[in-house]
């Protein structure tokens, strides 16, 4: 919970130029470590013979076969498959928004897949950040709100009335980061595809979780949106270091990626390491 | 934080929920409104009942004769009450019959009298209060006045009282009596003016001498005070234009006329007695069982004409008491009770004011009761309109719901959003329902007459009830407990789709469109 009064910190790299606000929270990248990077990071997710299957009626629909990946801390990892081969379900998994009926998630060193439901909670509010592909933002509220509302919902009145100021600063740099700086009071209906997807990012990146998860990113929008979205997640992989985990089916988003993980029947078929 | 702001946005985007609030909103005031009125005539009715009637009344065994004896039992319950006791005194009840000639018409009336002893009898009750002189209201008198009858509280002349009543109103009678006498034997009468010279007549004196040396322009009979119902008959009258109308007293006798009481003697068998009376005020409790059928005498004046006094003392039939104010009236009875039990002599009847009152009260009370209960009912059916609304907007905001958890919001936070909202409808509902309820209780008299103005029909008829205005009473408890019982209702309504809302898988409600 402490996140928002963390002094922020400065990335050691200015790549950028000018000043580079830093919007993450994850380890101090290597300065010389080239694009690339994998063997050396250590491991901040992990599954475990995950398993998964849906019940309709006598019909047993078995996702999840037998699924181990594992991420190391700062790679961009695309999951790749056929449409219904379980990627989202995966992905859900791995939030912990879903349960496996078997096998286990590890999550920055500890086993999230079994954790009381509350410290589940807590972990998707503060550590794990989630996009999806229809953006999922709340209609009744402003852009600039939205992007407020993982910190509205971890801190409670008083603790959010003594940070107001702190909180709404940086979700306006968020906001300011993904290009939106001229949003801020309009409305999802009031939004773009595009627009209402970089809002999205904007809030999942308001509580500087460590992981980042992407449902199809840029599935719902044209190219230059969708590019507009990739590039704003590959700044974050690469001058914050953000671990990604994204599904996609984009050919070329996927090529990009430090690495691929292809799903084939529920289990991974090939994971290669990308061409960046 | 979020929750209090979900259920804000959701409060006031969702105006429809709202709608189902409106009725919560009315039954409240409804609520707040009949209690207000039921208090007000509960209030109303038990300061007249008690008003006229004292707190205990203690009768013997023989309502006819009464008994003897009366100052030993006083003694005796003026000890064991000791500092509770205010006043107490003694009473003489008998049924009898009123006989007035107007002028070639008889009007008669069945009612009951009561002797009194003036000195004590307005301090067990308040019926002293409601006599029509101001005067008779300081101090009761049972001897015609002058005039100056029917002056209301303020000292303004009720518009609907003769204006001469009283002596002049007496005089005038007995000169135009006299001079239809007069015409009729003129041949016979050739002086009367040796009466004028004996005196004023004791009107206690003896009654079998009386018509002798009486002169109704002088003398009065034993004073009587009747209940306004007996003398007067209420009426309606129509303004001249038919807009408006107004009640008024048709005044049939008025103080200053002779009437004639026939009632039993305390002889066994009894006899009928008749003797005549002089009316020196009349009482106006409004309440109309009393103001028809009671009417006041001096208890002495009674025990003579009944036969009462003996060798033996003056016999009574009941005993009345006064308490102090905050003593406990039914644990009262309930020791008199005990020491005077009901089977053993002197065979003493012991009864509270509420024993007397006992079925009125309990309607009354029965009414409120039910009333409370169909109102609540109505609330019920509001809370069922809530319940449906709020599984509308879970069904609606399936998708929100799903977003909040995956953003981390844990089910107790988003149960909590709806049992939120629901309070604040609740609040907003009940808050509005007392604000209406009040206000429409502190201008109900003037509902009243718009009402009346525009269906032109009496809401409120002062003929039935006897009160002018509509008589209310706020008892901030009731209020309390109704708004509560509201916002309660509404909470609980909230309570499933809140459960349900909670309970929502986050995938499930992400995939939800
Ligand atoms: N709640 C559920 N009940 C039953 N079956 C389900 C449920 N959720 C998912 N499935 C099934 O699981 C399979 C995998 O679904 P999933 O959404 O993970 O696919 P996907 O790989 O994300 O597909 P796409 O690329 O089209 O998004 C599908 O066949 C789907 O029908
Ligand atoms: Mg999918």
């Amino acid at each position: 919970m402490s996140n928002t009064t963390q002094p922020k910190r400065r990335s050691a790299r200015g790549n950028t130029g000018g000043p580079h606000v830093k919007f993450t929270n994850s380890a101090p990248a290597d300065s010389g470590r080239p694009h690339g990077k994998s063997c050396d990071a250590r491991v901040i997710l992990q599954t475990k013979a995950l398993k998964k299957s849906f019940h309709k009626g006598k019909n047993e629909i078995r996702v999840l076969r037998e699924v181990d990946i594992q991420v190391h801390q700062g790679q961009l990892t695309a999951i790749v498959g056929q449409s219904g081969c379980g990627k989202s379900t995966l992905l859900h998994l791995l939030a912990t928004l879903d349960q496996p009926d078997h096998g286990e998630v590890h999550f920055d060193g500890r086993r999230i897949d079994n954790l009381p439901s509350r410290q589940r909670d807590t972990i998707r509010n503060r550590d794990i950040g989630i996009i999806f592909q229809f953006y999922h933002l709340l209609p009744e509220f402003t852009a600039l709100e939205n992007v407020l509302m993982p910190t509205l919902i971890d801190q409670g009145v008083f603790s959010y009335w003594r940070t107001r100021a702190h909180a709404k600063k940086r979700a306006i740099e968020l906001l300011a980061m993904v290009g939106l700086e001229d949003r801020l009071r309009h409305r999802p209906s009031e939004l773009s595809g595009g627009e209402m997807q970089r809002a999205a990012i904007a809030r999942a990146l308001m509580a500087q979780p460590k992981l980042l998860l992407a449902d199809e990113p840029t599935g719902n929008l044209d190219r230059k949106n969708g590019d507009d979205v990739m590039a704003i997640l590959r700044r974050l992989n690469q001058q914050d270091d953000l671990t990604i985990v994204m599904v996609t089916h984009d050919q070329a988003i996927a090529a990009s990626a430090d690495r691929t993980v292809q799903l084939v029947e529920g289990r991974v078929q090939n994971s290669s390491p990308g061409h960046g | 934080m979020y929750k209090l702001i979900l259920a804000w946005r959701y409060l006031r985007t969702r105006y429809i929920a709202l709608a189902s609030v409106i009725s919560v909103t009315l039954g409240v005031a409804t609520l707040i409104i009949v209690n207000s009125v039921m208090a007000g005539f509960t209030h109303e009715m038990n300061q007249r009942l008690n008003g006229m009637l004292s707190d205990i009344v203690i009768e013997g065994p023989d309502l006819l004769m009464g008994f003897q004896d009366s100052e030993h039992y006083c003694d005796e319950i003026r000890e064991l009450l000791g500092d509770d006791l205010k006043q107490i005194t003694t009473t003489v009840h008998v049924p009898a019959m009123l006989t007035a000639d107007l002028g070639g018409y008889i009007y008669t009336r069945q009612l009951s009298i009561i002797g009194i002893d003036v000195d004590t009898y307005a301090e067990v009750s308040d019926f002293a209060e409601y006599v029509l002189h101001p005067e008779n209201r300081k101090q009761l008198s049972f001897l015609l006045r002058e005039g100056g009858y029917g002056l209301d509280d303020d000292g303004v002349l009720r518009d609907d009282f003769p204006e001469d009543a009283g002596w002049d109103y007496r005089r005038r009678k007995a000169s135009w009596e006299a001079a239809i006498r007069e015409a009729s034997a003129e041949a016979e009468l050739t002086d009367t003016a040796s009466e004028d010279e004996a005196g004023p007549v004791d009107p206690y004196a003896n009654t079998l001498e009386e018509a002798v040396t009486f002169n109704p322009m002088r003398d009065q009979h034993a004073g009587i005070i009747l209940g306004i119902g007996i003398g007067s008959q209420r009426k309606r009258f129509e303004s001249e234009d038919g807009k408006s109308s107004e009640v008024h007293d048709v005044f049939i006798l008025q103080p200053g006329d002779d009437v004639q009481l026939t009632f039993p003697t305390a002889a066994s068998p009894p006899r009928a007695e008749t003797a005549p009376f002089t009316v020196v005020d009349f009482y106006e409790s409004k309440m109309s069982e009393y103001d028809f059928s009671f009417a006041f005498v001096r208890q002495q004046d009674l025990q003579h004409l009944r036969g009462m006094i003996s060798s033996e003392g003056k016999a009574v039939t009941s005993i009345q008491l006064k308490l102090q104010a905050g003593v406990n009236l039914i644990e009262t009875r309930d020791k008199l009770q005990s020491y005077f039990p009901a089977d053993r002599a002197p065979y003493f009847r012991v009864q509270a004011w509420t024993d007397m009152q006992a079925p009125l009260l309990a309607a009354v009370e029965l009414e409120t009761t039910l009333l409370n209960i169909l109102l609540f009912l109505i609330i019920a059916v509001a809370g069922f309109g809530i319940l449906a609304t709020f599984f509308m907007i879970v069904v609606e905001k399936t998708r929100d719901i799903g977003i909040l958890k995956s953003l981390g919001a844990p089910s107790r936070g988003v149960m909590s959003i709806f049992l939120g909202y629901g309070l604040s409808l609740g609040i907003v509902g009940s808050g509005a329902g007392m604000i209406l309820g009040l206000i429409f209780v502190a201008y109900i008299n003037d509902v009243a007459d718009l009402i009346e103005l525009v269906t032109k029909r009496e809401v409120f008829d002062p003929t039935v009830y006897y009160f002018e205005q509509i008589p209310t009473i706020i008892h901030p408890s009731t209020v309390f407990l109704v708004v509560a019982g509201a916002t309660l209702i509404a909470v609980m309504a909230s309570v499933l789709p809140a459960v349900r809302a909670a309970r929502l898988h986050p995938v499930e409600a992400l995939r939800y469109e």
